[in-house]
């Protein structure tokens, strides 16, 4: 992170941006040129319905790689629902219908030929109440490994996760009791570990830390920078402040489904094109 | 700065107050019937029982294998034959009705949709509300004759006679489908979505979501569906008293006829035993015999409920 500091200079354009995806300069490190990082999710025109409501309104948004990606915006604005169109989980909702088009790495995610149950191994999410399965802390994040059939090495590869996710150390010794023993931050991080257990590319995070208290919300946004250095990160958050604090990019939307200013998180929070967004971010309403 | 004090006693009406302790007591003795009823059915059993008890020898009961209660000069009263023509039901039924009732509760649970569920539900609950008589009628008049029609056709499937032990057991078990299905789909349907989220959002499919997270996270509302339902085929009684005939006898082979404790029960009870007689007696041994089973397998339900529940948030 730190021997990025002079890196900004090679490019000249954007350079709003460089304080926030230190992860990715480092990571593309050997082509000083390219500052732009590769996008992974992008959305084209997309439209959700529930039923006759519409959730969402031709929502436009490329999402880079390896970099927290904060959506924000006042409750039914739609943000958890676009959340959900990236890996399909409003499949699961009998009344949801999606229009237009939301590609991962340039294959649209609702064309026929595609498994929403493969795209879900690719893409992990960690939900905003903690739901760690009953079953033991091991099983908890070795249920990824194994319905995806990455069972080799199950023990390492669990500890691994955990490491990640910052809980190694306060459960190496009760790996066998259950994940619902734990407290409310702590299942919280299982839940990461368990969704990056199989090591998927991006983990989608909706609002997850809404349920605990400021200790185990900070301890979870350290750990959602950490992630976004080798994943990924789109989260959805209530929390303002959150937002400005962990994301590189900022996505508002506002009532009715739009996404009214999608750009750095700087420029979100300093100087936003939009007077509703400025109105929302000084919190004049939502 | 002072205020008026707030009046809080009892206003002048008492309407209010008497009416809530009228109400008290018309709760308290509708609760009082039941459990009176219960003490009072307990106590007539356990009294017929101990005087059947003083003619015979509770051992020669509970390990005699030979039921000959109107065997004029030695009549014999070993319980064994029925507790094993109960046991054949029992088992039958439950071979029937747990892999189908299951298997019923996780489709209707996790696979159909809303409008399938809301014309299979009810059917069920038609099935559970049909009088056990018509299931005994259609066990002879249905399932016997196809039987017996298998009977010469398919090796090692002996020719079942007109009462058998086997229409009854089948039966039976359609008879407990629905209980093992509905308090099983309850179960299945209260487990939390946030459980199949997570599931489905680290890339199992429907399948694994069903038998991996739903299944073992309802385990203990199924069990305790099993127990019920099996508790259910032990006390059956018009059903197997139609089909499975009248004849105790320990036999391994599920096509002879056999009889049933409950069975044994109709027979004498609607039948010619005077009051006061061995026979008319053993009718309420037996009656405490069900009652301990039927009340052993409830206790156990509800261990296995408090046992295996998990709390979620």
């Amino acid at each position: 992170m730190t021997a990025n500091g002079e890196a900004p200079r090679t490019v000249s354009k954007s350079a709003a941006d460089d304080q926030q995806s230190t992860a990715t300069s480092v990571d593309d490190g050997s082509l000083g040129s390219s500052r732009v990082a590769d996008p992974v999710i992008e959305s084209r025109d997309l439209d959700v319905y529930y039923g006759d409501d519409q959730a969402l309104d031709g929502i436009d948004m490329t999402i880079p790689e390896r970099q927290v990606t904060a959506l924000i915006g006042p409750s039914g604005c739609g943000k958890s629902t676009f959340l959900r169109s990236i890996n399909r989980m409003n499949d699961l909702i009998d009344i949801a219908r999606v229009d237009g088009e939301l590609s991962f790495h340039g294959k649209n995610v609702y064309d026929e030929d595609v498994d929403p149950v493969a795209l879900r191994r690719k893409i992990g999410m960690v939900f905003q109440k903690p739901n760690p399965f009953p079953k033991s802390i091991f099983d908890n994040v070795a249920y990824g490994l194994r319905v995806q059939d990455q069972d080799e090495n199950v023990e390492q590869q669990v500890r691994t996760a955990l490491e990640r996710a910052a809980l190694l150390e306060e459960v190496e010794d009760q790996l066998d009791s259950s994940g619902l023993d734990l407290s409310g931050g702590q299942q919280q991080r299982l839940c990461i570990a368990r969704a990056i257990a199989p090591d998927p590319e991006v983990i989608l995070m909706d609002e997850p830390a809404s349920a605990l208290d400021p200790v185990a919300t900070s301890k979870i946004e350290d750990l959602v920078e950490e992630l976004a250095e080798e994943y990924t990160v789109v989260i959805v958050t209530h929390n303002m402040q959150q937002a400005a604090r962990i994301s590189d990019k900022t996505a508002v939307f506002l009532t009715g489904g739009h996404l009214v200013e999608f750009d750095d998180t700087d420029k979100i929070f300093e100087n936003p094109e939009s007077d509703r967004v400025e109105d929302y971010i000084t919190g004049k309403f939502g | 700065m002072s205020s008026e004090p707030i009046d809080l006693s009892r206003s002048g009406n008492d309407v209010g107050t008497i009416g809530d302790r009228v109400a008290r007591y018309v709760f308290f003795a509708c609760a009082f019937v039941t459990v009176a009823t219960t003490v009072a059915i307990i106590a007539v059993l356990v009294e017929g029982a101990i005087d059947f008890f003083s003619a015979v020898s509770i051992v020669e009961y509970l390990t005699g294998t030979n039921w000959s209660p109107r065997a004029a000069d030695d009549p014999s009263f070993g319980v064994l034959p029925l507790v094993w023509g109960t046991l054949m039901i029992t088992v039958g039924a439950a071979l029937i009705a747990v892999p189908v009732g299951t298997l019923t509760a996780i489709y209707l649970s996790e696979y159909a949709s809303p409008r399938v569920r809301s014309v299979v539900k009810p059917v069920l609950e038609i099935l559970a509300g049909i009088p056990t008589i018509v299931y005994g009628f259609f066990a002879i008049s249905f399932i016997t004759p196809i039987l017996q029609g298998l009977g010469g056709r398919v090796p090692l499937l002996p020719e079942p006679g007109t009462f058998n032990a086997a229409a009854a057991a089948i039966v039976v078990g359609i008879m407990i489908i629905p209980m093992v299905s509905s308090i099983s789909e309850d179960a299945m349907s209260s487990v939390p979505d946030s459980l199949r989220n997570a599931a489905y959002g680290l890339g199992a499919t429907k399948f694994e979501v069903s038998t991996q997270v739903v299944l073992p996270a309802s385990l203990s509302g199924i069990v305790a569906a099993y127990i019920l339902a099996v508790s259910r085929a032990i006390g059956e009684t018009m059903a197997v008293a139609l089909a499975a005939g009248a004849l105790p006898q320990l036999t391994r082979n599920p096509f002879e006829e056999i009889q049933t404790m409950t069975a044994y029960m109709v027979e004498i009870g609607t039948g010619d035993a005077s009051v006061g007689s061995i026979g008319y007696q053993s009718l309420f041994a037996i009656g405490l015999t069900l009652f301990v089973m039927t009340f052993l397998m409830n206790i156990f339900s509800m261990w296995v409920r408090s046992r295996y529940r998990e709390e979620y948030q």
